[in-house]
């Protein structure tokens, strides 16, 4: 379609820094006191990522402040689902999270992007909830990881924002989330987790779509959840977990040919059950028709 | 079955209709088929009862006057014109007169001349039923069977959105292709984004309005076109905007891009239908928590590449044509049978719910003609009324590859044509949209071809098939070869289906001396089942035998009734598949050997799989099974032409791969013996008594050999000729197309059998003559080497296939050097062959000939030793083994291809018995072919050809 290039190209990055609250106030059915982390480790971690976008792969870095109020709000990805020009605003599963919309919204509207909300304004949700960090979005096509965070109605008013594109629901196993357990790897390849809960996604994933893609599998979930940047040098980047935390699957990347490999760490993020991908939004500004 | 089946529901359509017509009688006077002339009108209201009656009978009456009483004196003479009025793509209405029995393809083929259009099969006409639902015309039935209220309205739209337009050879289609998006665009059914909407309307603009111009376009330019559902002004800036970067852009070229940002929409092409889910829906709908799958309200959504299934606009399933099984409806209810995945043992079958019984079957039906048109070669038969409790209709147009075959013969220049404004998007039109919403609309054809039509349309796809299936392999993407390579054979689904099948009682139905020959011929070489061994294998390989199989497309259009009912169903078809089976194979392995040549030509890699793959799909495979085994006659018509027709396609193939010297490959099965047999009666009889060929029998190949051949059937007869012309030719030179020749040849020689002489010297004048001996021999033989070949052997491994074989090889043999021949092991069996006939008493039998009538066969052993060795000397790989004993002379051509990595085993059998008229000929033929079989247990039998002449047999002292 009109939007329909390949996967991969991005110009601005937008990313929210680590707020000193950060990990507190997870609250709710986590085990709080289970999970320590280390702020000062978190916000290093999230330095390195940025300056990576920023510097190795050459992208704009757009950086929201922290805001303490908003202890998640570093987990931008799951606040807005963006493809081509147009940003769909996601309406969280959790009440609290709900106000880190607006920061978000506004970004948007300033790089002039189309900007669609789920809740409210267009009439009542019904209930739709949806996050980021459940969709993957192919280039092709979306798939929604019905989670316990997304739910159908919230996959329905993506399908009903980004019409060109055939949008899929998939179950996710386990309690994750779906990109916890798949994301690009480039403009045709998913990378996959092989645990068994992955696997049935992605046999649910083969069967709807109408593309073929490359599956590149990885031992470890972790290792899973990669971002994938064709930069401005239209190079391929690939932003993956150091060997520190995913022993098992670096070698698996070194099969990705060509690419410019950066180990990125993301170990604090990830005791609260984020990933790579969680900490920015990615935007391609110089999206061209064909 | 009691109710439901398809046949059923066809008659009672007309009864609803009727009693809906009989309410409404007065206010509607017009019912559909008096409306036009006013008499008729007039007797429809006064009698109501009548019109039921009428309906009922319509096939016989319809063609006369309302009047029952006068139509037998009208009838002949009165033809009925109706005035059809039918809106086109642009807007506006066409207006044209038809006869009232024309069938839809005359007033198709009318639109498509006014049109200019000449790559139709794309489109059709629509129809709204009383229900206002679209349904297709079915072009081989008659319009009056399909238009039952109301004015003759019609709609020309497109019907199977090519996957990639850039494909069509003519702009002037993709004109109307484009003129078909924008109003699915416009109305909602297909949805696009802000984005895309501003993208295409702006290709719009370009192509209607040409080059931005300031000066004559006013700020308001675009406001006048429609571009989407709910058109902004925001969204005219911007095409305006695009508009400006245009400049230069031809009308074709704006097309072009339209098309090419269209068809990458999710929607594009996809048919929608609503449904509702019935028992628990499969573990993939990923249900909300505590949601109870049943009855939730769904999309069926129809399209090139399976069967989508929606909920809202969330994809939640899909399920591509190679993974269903089979399709079926009953009553409200649609079902799909589902490939085992990976990891399961059993085919599942999902049901949908539709709103109605016609909602059902117009599902049903978009089903069969997606499949038929986007997943196979060529259209697979009807199945026969009488045998087959579910719907006889199947699309019987051209399948994508084999337009795309066709439209690569168009020669013609680009025909100019006026692009019309857009305007009739006006604002009423536009609807918002959801696209799902739209679905009640999808158009489904209703009826079945007739007989008749159908053969003239197999002829015709015949014909085209062969060329095609070059487009196919083009177009039909790796995933076909996958499934072929997989599948292997189409004929899986015919054995899935007939697992138990007995081809045998089919046989017996039709009583012949033959079809007995045939039935014992079946039922040895089964070893108790009725099936080939080459049926066996496939079975074995079939994805209903073993889970294995997933990628085998197979869809029957059957109609099931309740699951168990189906299994009664399936053994019914089964029945009718085995025989029929044997042609499919025929077929397929005719379109093969096309697309192999064309493969070569184009060429990917394994041209061998190719071939068995293109065949996969199984629906098709039933279709020609059921045709063969059904009816005699009419199938042998269709058989015949189709055989006949394939290898006039092949020839050009082949000789097309003989200069590109990949044509080696290319082998024809002829599972078809029922048909051979069954031509062979009918023209054995008129040849023997000609004297020498059968010639007198074909009205115009008469001098020629060949034309023992015609004998198949009349119609053939004019392609016939074309094929003795080819075969004269063919035997002055020695070049691949003469493999085609030699196929007709071996008609003929078979015809020519009861003047032996005659047969020998075409033999030594001909190597394709030769081959066509060879096909004598194969048929008798019906097993084959193939095992030890795999996939090419697989899918020749019945006699028909020698014939092909045998050309092949020959051209192969010069333009291949690559091609090896296993003759020692075929020698081998051919050997214990030879000795198992000879102890039967079977002296030679020779393909072509069988008549149960006659009671002597005669054939020459020199003959055939002649023609073998001719074969071999044309064909590098094949070897002939003769063996004599008193009564029977046995020849075995065994030849081994191997080009592009497959190799190919065909064996054909010719024997001869000799003998005084005390001698049961069928027994000895059955005791021969059964024979065959053991020796060739990995082979099946492809085509059995009997030819038995009584008066001959004394001048006949050859053996």
């Amino acid at each position: 379609m009109a939007n329909m290039c390949p996967y991969g190209c991005f110009t601005h990055a937008v990313v929210r820094s680590i707020p000193e609250t950060f990990g507190k106030a997870v609250g709710e059915g986590r085990e709080n006191g289970e999970t320590t982390v280390d702020l000062a480790k978190a916000q290093r971690q999230f330095g390195c990522l940025t300056g990576a976008l920023r510097q190795k792969v050459g992208m704009q870095l757009i950086e929201i402040p922290p805001d303490p109020e908003l202890p998640e709000s570093w987990r931008i990805e799951d606040v807005a689902v963006i493809q081509g020009d147009t940003a769909l605003i996601t309406r969280p599963f959790k009440q609290q999270r709900r106000s880190e919309v607006e920061a978000v919204r506004r970004v948007m509207s300033e790089l002039s992007l189309t900007v669609v909300e789920m809740g409210g304004e267009q009439g009542d949700s019904g209930g739709a909830t949806l996050e980021g960090s459940d969709v993957l979005f192919t280039g092709r096509e979306f798939f929604v990881g019905i989670s316990s965070h997304t739910n159908r109605r919230g996959a329905e008013v993506l399908a009903d924002t980004f019409r060109d594109f055939a949008v899929s629901t998939v179950p996710v196993c386990g309690g994750a989330r779906l990109r916890n357990v798949c994301s690009m790897g480039g403009p045709d390849t998913i990378i996959m987790s092989s645990s068994d809960g992955a696997k049935k996604t992605l046999r649910m994933m083969e069967q709807l779509t109408d593309h073929h893609y490359e599956v590149l599998p990885v031992p470890e979930e972790s290792a899973s959840n990669c971002i994938y940047i064709k930069g401005p040098s239209k190079r391929d980047f690939l932003l993956h977990r150091p060997a520190e935390e995913c022993p098992e699957s670096v070698s698996a990347f070194q099969k990705l040919q060509d690419y410019t490999l950066l180990p990125t760490a993301c170990s604090e993020a990830s005791k609260l059950g984020a990933s790579l991908s969680s900490l920015c939004l990615l935007i391609n500004r110089k999206h061209t028709y064909f | 079955m009691t109710t439901e089946s398809g046949t059923d529901s066809e008659a009672k359509q007309p009864q609803e209709n009727q009693e809906k017509r009989k309410a409404k009688a007065a206010a509607e006077p017009k019912s559909p088929q008096n409306q036009p002339e006013q008499l008729p009108a007039a007797a429809g209201h006064s009698t109501p009862a009548r019109k039921g009656q009428q309906e009922e009978d319509q096939e016989s009456h319809r063609s006369s006057t309302s009047r029952l009483s006068k139509s037998p004196l009208r009838g002949v003479k009165k033809v009925k014109i109706m005035q059809c009025k039918i809106t086109l793509l642009d807007g506006s209405d066409f207006t044209v007169n038809v006869e009232k029995r024309a069938k839809g393809h005359v007033l198709f083929d009318k639109v498509c001349e006014h049109l200019n259009l000449l790559e139709k099969d794309y489109f059709g006409i629509t129809h709204r039923d009383i229900e206002n639902q679209k349904n297709w015309l079915d072009p081989s039935k008659e319009l009056k069977k399909q238009i039952r209220t109301g004015p003759w309205n019609f709609s020309f739209n497109v019907k199977f959105y090519p996957p990639d337009p850039m494909q069509l050879i003519e702009d002037i289609t993709r004109y109307y292709l484009c003129l078909q998006l924008r109003d699915d665009i416009v109305s909602g059914r297909l949805p696009c984004s802000f984005a895309t909407h501003t993208l295409l309307g702006s290709y719009t603009v370009q192509s209607e309005l040409g080059d931005y111009d300031p000066e004559e376009m006013s700020s308001e330019y675009v406001s006048e076109l429609r571009f989407a559902p709910n058109q902004t002004k925001e969204l005219e800036e911007k095409v305006v905007e695009l508009h400006k970067t245009y400049k230069g852009m031809t009308p074709a070229e704006a097309e072009l891009h339209f098309l090419e940002n269209a068809k990458k929409l999710s929607m594009y092409g996809v048919d929608l239908h609503h449904a509702k889910l019935v028992g628990n829906l499969y573990e993939s709908l990923a249900p909300s928590e505590g949601e109870d799958s049943e009855g939730v309200e769904i999309m069926l959504g129809v399209c090139s590449s399976g069967l989508l299934i929606y909920r809202d606009r969330l994809r939640i399933n899909r399920f591509a044509w190679p993974k269903i099984l089979k399709i079926s409806y009953k009553r409200n209810n649609f079902y799909i049978k589902i490939r085992p995945g990976e990891f399961e043992q059993f085919e599942s079958t999902i049901g949908f719910k539709l709103p109605n019984h016609r909602a059902a079957k117009r599902l049903w039906k978009v089903c069969v003609e997606h499949h038929t048109f986007f997943r196979l070669v060529s259209p697979e038969a009807p199945p026969k009324k009488f045998l087959s409790l579910g719907s006889k209709f199947r699309y019987s147009g051209r399948t994508q590859a084999q337009t795309r075959r066709a439209s690569a013969q168009i020669g013609r220049p680009a025909p100019l044509f006026e692009r019309t404004s857009s305007k009739r998007y006006n604002m009423s039109r536009s609807l918002d949209g959801a696209p799902i919403m739209e679905n009640h609309e999808t158009p489904a054809k209703d009826g079945t071809a007739d007989g008749a039509a159908k053969v003239i349309a197999k002829g015709d796809i015949i014909t085209t098939v062969t060329t095609e299936k070059k487009a196919e392999e083009q177009g039909e993407q790796e995933d076909f070869k996958k499934d072929a390579t997989e599948t292997t054979e189409p004929a899986t689904p015919l054995r899935l289906d007939t697992k138990d099948t007995e081809p045998p009682p089919d046989v017996v139905k039709h009583q012949t001396n033959v079809s007995e020959l045939k039935r014992s011929f079946l039922e040895t070489g089964g070893g108790g089942t009725p099936g080939l061994t080459e049926w066996e294998k496939r079975l074995s390989s079939s994805p209903l035998r073993s889970p294995r199989g997933d990628e085998a497309p197979m869809i029957e259009p059957l109609e099931p009734q309740d699951t168990e009912d189906e299994l009664p169903v399936g053994n019914e078809t089964k029945d009718e598949v085995g025989p029929k089976g044997t042609v499919a194979a025929g077929y397929l392995v005719k379109y093969v050997a096309g697309s192999i040549i064309t493969d070569g030509a184009t060429s990917s890699g394994p041209h061998g799989i190719s071939l068995s793959t293109t065949m996969d799909d199984d629906v098709f495979v039933d279709g020609t099974l059921r045709d063969g085994v059904e009816d005699k006659t009419p199938d042998s018509h269709e058989e015949v032409l189709v055989v006949k027709v394939s290898p006039g396609a092949v020839r050009q193939e082949v000789s097309q791969a003989i200069s590109d010297k990949k044509g080696t490959l290319i082998i024809f099965r002829e599972a078809e013996d029922k048909t051979d047999d069954e031509d062979n009666e009918t023209a054995v009889p008129e040849e023997l008594e000609t004297g020498e060929k059968d010639a007198e029998t074909f009205k115009e190949d008469s001098s020629v050999d060949l034309k023992s051949q015609a004998a198949a059937v009349k119609i053939l007869s004019s392609k016939v000729e074309i094929k003795t012309g080819d075969e004269t030719q063919i035997k002055g030179i020695d070049s691949p197309k003469k493999a085609m020749v030699s196929w007709i040849s071996e008609e003929e020689t078979v015809t020519e059998v009861t003047g032996v002489k005659e047969v020998d010297e075409i033999n030594t004048s001909n190597g394709l003559q030769q081959e066509a001996e060879i096909f004598t021999f194969e048929e008798v033989q019906s097993s084959q080497l193939k095992s030890n070949l795999t996939q090419i052997t697989v899918s020749e491994p019945s006699a028909a296939v020698s014939t092909l074989g045998w050309v092949s090889p020959s051209q192969k043999a010069p333009a291949d050097q690559e091609e090896k021949e296993a003759v020692v092991r075929e020698t081998e069996t051919a050997a214990a062959k030879q000795t198992n006939l000879n102890s039967v008493e079977v002296a030679a039998n020779d393909t072509p000939v069988v008549h149960t009538e006659t009671k002597t066969i005669t054939y020459e052993a020199a003959e055939v030793d002649r023609n073998g060795d001719a074969d071999p000397g044309v064909l590098l790989s094949a070897q002939t083994i003769t063996s004599e004993t008193t009564s029977t002379t046995t020849t075995t051509h065994i030849t081994k291809t191997v080009k592009g990595g497959i190799s190919e085993t065909r064996i054909e059998k010719r024997i001869v018995i000799t003998g005084d008229t005390d001698i049961d000929h069928d027994e000895a033929l059955a005791q021969a072919i059964k024979e065959a079989k053991e020796q060739h247990p990995d082979m099946s039998v492809t085509k059995v050809v009997v030819h038995k002449e009584t008066e001959i047999t004394p001048e006949e002292g050859e053996d």
